[in-house]
């Protein structure tokens, strides 16, 4: 295979959080060298940077793709190109589809659509109980075998405490990561906003945010109870921190992530019952937002996802308590996140260490870094182009966007799997 | 040789010399037992009644055999289908039998610790044929000697007691029969079925079957025992046959003359591979059953010893 040399760029390096004008030899699909300034002259196809940033291709936990079921919604055709085209080099999939995937039959079907179809890595998350009914755990085992990195039922909380204790007891004895949507369920049935001035206004059914909290908890107890390997898939309020904090103080093998929508925009965002703005959780206070953004900062919040959720329009042109929750976001993830970075929050390896090295750690891949023999996956993009961002050009089936018509700044120019060039904007 | 005990309730109350009485005493019974004429008069006259609160086909009929070649006159109730359905509590229901004089009672009850609260009501020898999760000291009696037999001891063995051991009164006894003698033990399943506490009494645990079973001398198997699940301790039969199902490969870790055991009733293909359980050079499984009935005889007769010395 050729190799290439990225020169005259920025290097984003998350592990050493700098940001220094270099280059960086790939070879075979791998990273070879890097330094700073500029490389010894050689043949080797070259890309010029332009001083733009070349960072470690972004690994993005919780993606939905919307097969088997919904392929109107979102094909591995679909994702893997607006993945391709947000700088996302590893998808991880979630189960949460219908049916789910939690056998090693329905886990290896879609592997094979995901090699058949997508530009970029695609890595499978499998359900932990079967059907995502939080009743009986899956066959960790075997769907470790058939490639499943990690077991979640996503936004069904398993109630039945014994049973997700059962399967965190059963998943430790195969290594296996757990990843679980901290929230009361009883508390937060039915929730369509988090309670407040804005969801009392409105008159919209709301959740407190203790509910994250008390599930939080609830998780803690059982990971202190099991010794298993847990990963909280949204913190996303000010309450839960601490909890947190004490977890992780305490030795626990605890991680968190947050997604780029509770960070980048809050619970005044959905105004008129603006249904693009409907995720799950729900949108939360200012407060809460600049606390999450701190815990990304400190690092108490390990990883960003884009929580990419897509729904057709039909489900989004409802009512808002009925409305679908959920938001697409491979394609805006980097752009909106870079507003963190405009506003002074967070420098750029610090992003990239919660969008591309933590996940990967999280993973035991040895992607999401830029040292030497760490895989070519790679996004080559300017922090400071400006945008309006139109949500018909989205690549992804499903175009609900809370993002639409916003002033963005900063986009992908070019994304790179194992060496190979993925996407380039023309 | 003495054996100062008026109820055979559990291991826990048994020394190490209790045991071996107990064993050497069957080792007679086996010879008898193998001859046409089973005969031995020593439980004549005395009546044996066994009460059997929860299903059982080996076990009952394992104790009626023991009694009736030892001469006493023994009666079965099934005790599901009597005056318990009527709402009679346990205790009321053994004065009532008390009252008719039995000399030895056998009793098999769904709940842990019901035999011992029966013993203390009742004036005959009472023998535990399995409590709940508890004991089962007939069954590890006949284990061990089952293990001495084809050993040639009974102690600084290796033994794997792998798969249910949560829900299992035969790993229980087990593993104190086997503690108490002297032997390493190791308990093999997952995390769920064999809770991590056992390694209190001494045993090493290992969810990695392969890793267990390297250089053991004795492959214990237990039986899941779906009936007492209450759902969601595996993932499935599959799965758990993959992982922790005794095969042949399995068995090559252990030592080249490592024996196979197993309780019975057997789940073919869920916890032990079926050629295998049918292996006359590796499974021991038929000898267990015969032996079964030595060490009954014998702890009856035992018990039978000190009733005639008490009244």
């Amino acid at each position: 295979m050729s190799d290439t040399l990225f020169t005259n760029a920025r290097l984003i390096d998350p592990e050493a959080g700098t940001d220094t004008l270099g280059w960086l030899h790939v070879s075979d699909g791998r990273i070879e060298a890097t330094g700073e300034g500029t490389p010894e002259p050689s043949d080797v196809e070259t890309v010029d940077c332009g001083g733009k940033c070349l960072a470690p291709g972004i690994i993005d936990i919780g993606v939905k793709v919307c097969e088997p079921g919904e392929r109107h919604k979102e094909s591995y055709k679909s994702a893997g190109r607006a993945a391709a085209a947000g700088g996302v080099t590893t998808m991880v999939t979630r189960p949460d589809t219908t049916p789910a995937i939690d056998t090693p039959e329905s886990l290896e079907f879609v592997t094979r659509r995901a090699q058949a179809d997508t530009p970029v890595n695609v890595l499978p998350m499998a359900a932990l109980t079967k059907g995502r009914d939080g009743r009986e755990m899956t066959e960790i085992g075997f769907l470790q075998d058939a490639g499943a990195v990690a077991f979640t039922d996503c936004d069904h909380v398993i109630s039945d405490t014994k049973v997700f204790a059962r399967a965190l007891t059963y998943a430790r004895s195969c290594g296996a990561l757990v990843m679980a949507h901290p929230q009361e369920p009883i508390l937060s049935n039915g929730a369509a906003a988090t309670s407040g001035k804005f969801a009392a206004l409105y008159g919209l059914p709301a959740v407190s945010p203790m509910a994250e909290r008390m599930g939080l908890d609830r998780d803690i107890a059982v990971l202190e109870m099991t010794g298993a390997k847990y990963h909280a898939d949204q913190i996303t309020t000010a309450r839960a921190l601490p909890a947190l904090e004490r977890a992780k103080a305490n030795g626990l093998d605890i991680t968190a992530g947050t997604s780029v929508h509770h960070l980048t925009l809050n619970e005044l965002d959905v105004a008129d019952y603006r249904t693009f703005f409907k995720v799950k959780p729900p949108l939360r206070s200012e407060d809460d937002r600049l606390a999450v953004i701190e815990a990304v900062h400190t690092g108490l919040i390990d990883i960003i996802s884009s929580m990419h959720t897509p729904q057709d329009e039909e489900s989004k042109r409802l009512p808002f308590e009925e409305a679908a929750a959920g938001a697409v976001a491979l394609e805006t993830f980097l752009p909106a996140a870079l507003r963190l970075v405009h506003a002074e929050y967070l420098d750029l390896p610090t992003l990239f260490r919660a969008m591309s090295l933590n996940p990967a750690k999280r993973l035991g891949l040895d992607a999401g870094r830029l040292s030497v023999g760490a895989p070519a996956d790679l996004v080559v993009f300017d922090p400071d182009v400006p945008f309006v961002l139109d949500r018909t050009t989205l690549l992804s089936k499903s175009q609900n966007t809370p993002f639409d018509g916003q002033r963005m700044q900063g986009r992908v120019l070019a994304t790179f799997v194992g060496g190979h060039e993925v996407f380039r904007r023309n | 040789m003495s054996f100062a005990h008026r109820h055979l309730l559990g291991i826990e109350q048994l020394s190490q010399s209790d045991i071996t009485a107990i064993l050497d005493l069957a080792e007679t019974y086996v010879d008898l037992n193998r001859q046409s004429s089973k005969h031995a008069d020593v439980l004549a006259g005395l009546t044996q009644i066994n009460m059997f609160f929860e299903n059982s086909t080996r076990t009952q009929a394992s104790f009626e055999i023991a009694g009736k070649r030892l001469g006493a006159d023994v009666m079965n109730m099934a005790m599901q289908a009597s005056s318990i359905k009527k709402g009679e509590t346990l205790i009321d229901t053994a004065m009532t039998l008390n009252a008719m004089h039995p000399d030895l009672l056998v009793v098999r009850h769904p709940h842990s610790g019901a035999v011992d609260l029966l013993a203390q009501k009742v004036n005959c020898a009472v023998l535990n044929a399995g409590d709940g999760k508890h004991e089962h000291p007939t069954q590890a009696l006949l284990d061990a000697l089952t293990i001495r037999r084809a050993k040639g001891r009974l102690h600084r063995l290796n033994i794997a007691i792998c798969g249910d051991v949560a829900h299992s009164r035969v790993a229980r006894s087990n593993l104190i029969l086997l503690g108490k003698m002297e032997n390493r033990i190791r308990l093999i399943g997952p995390p769920t079925l064999v809770p991590g506490q056992f390694a209190e009494f001494g045993a090493e645990i290992y969810d990695d079957m392969r890793e267990g079973l390297r250089d053991v001398d004795v492959v214990m198997m237990l039986r899941l025992q779906r009936e007492r699940m209450d759902g969601g301790f595996i993932p499935s039969e599959r799965e758990y046959y993959h992982r922790y199902g005794l095969d042949a490969e399995k068995l090559s870790l252990a030592k080249p003359d490592a024996i196979v055991m197993h309780p019975g009733p057997m789940n073919r293909g869920v916890e032990i591979d079926g050629t295998l359980a049918d292996d006359i050079n590796r499974s021991v499984i038929q000898e267990q059953v015969e032996m079964g009935v030595a060490v009954r005889m014998a702890a009856m007769e035992l018990l039978a010893r000190n009733l005639t010395a008490a009244a």
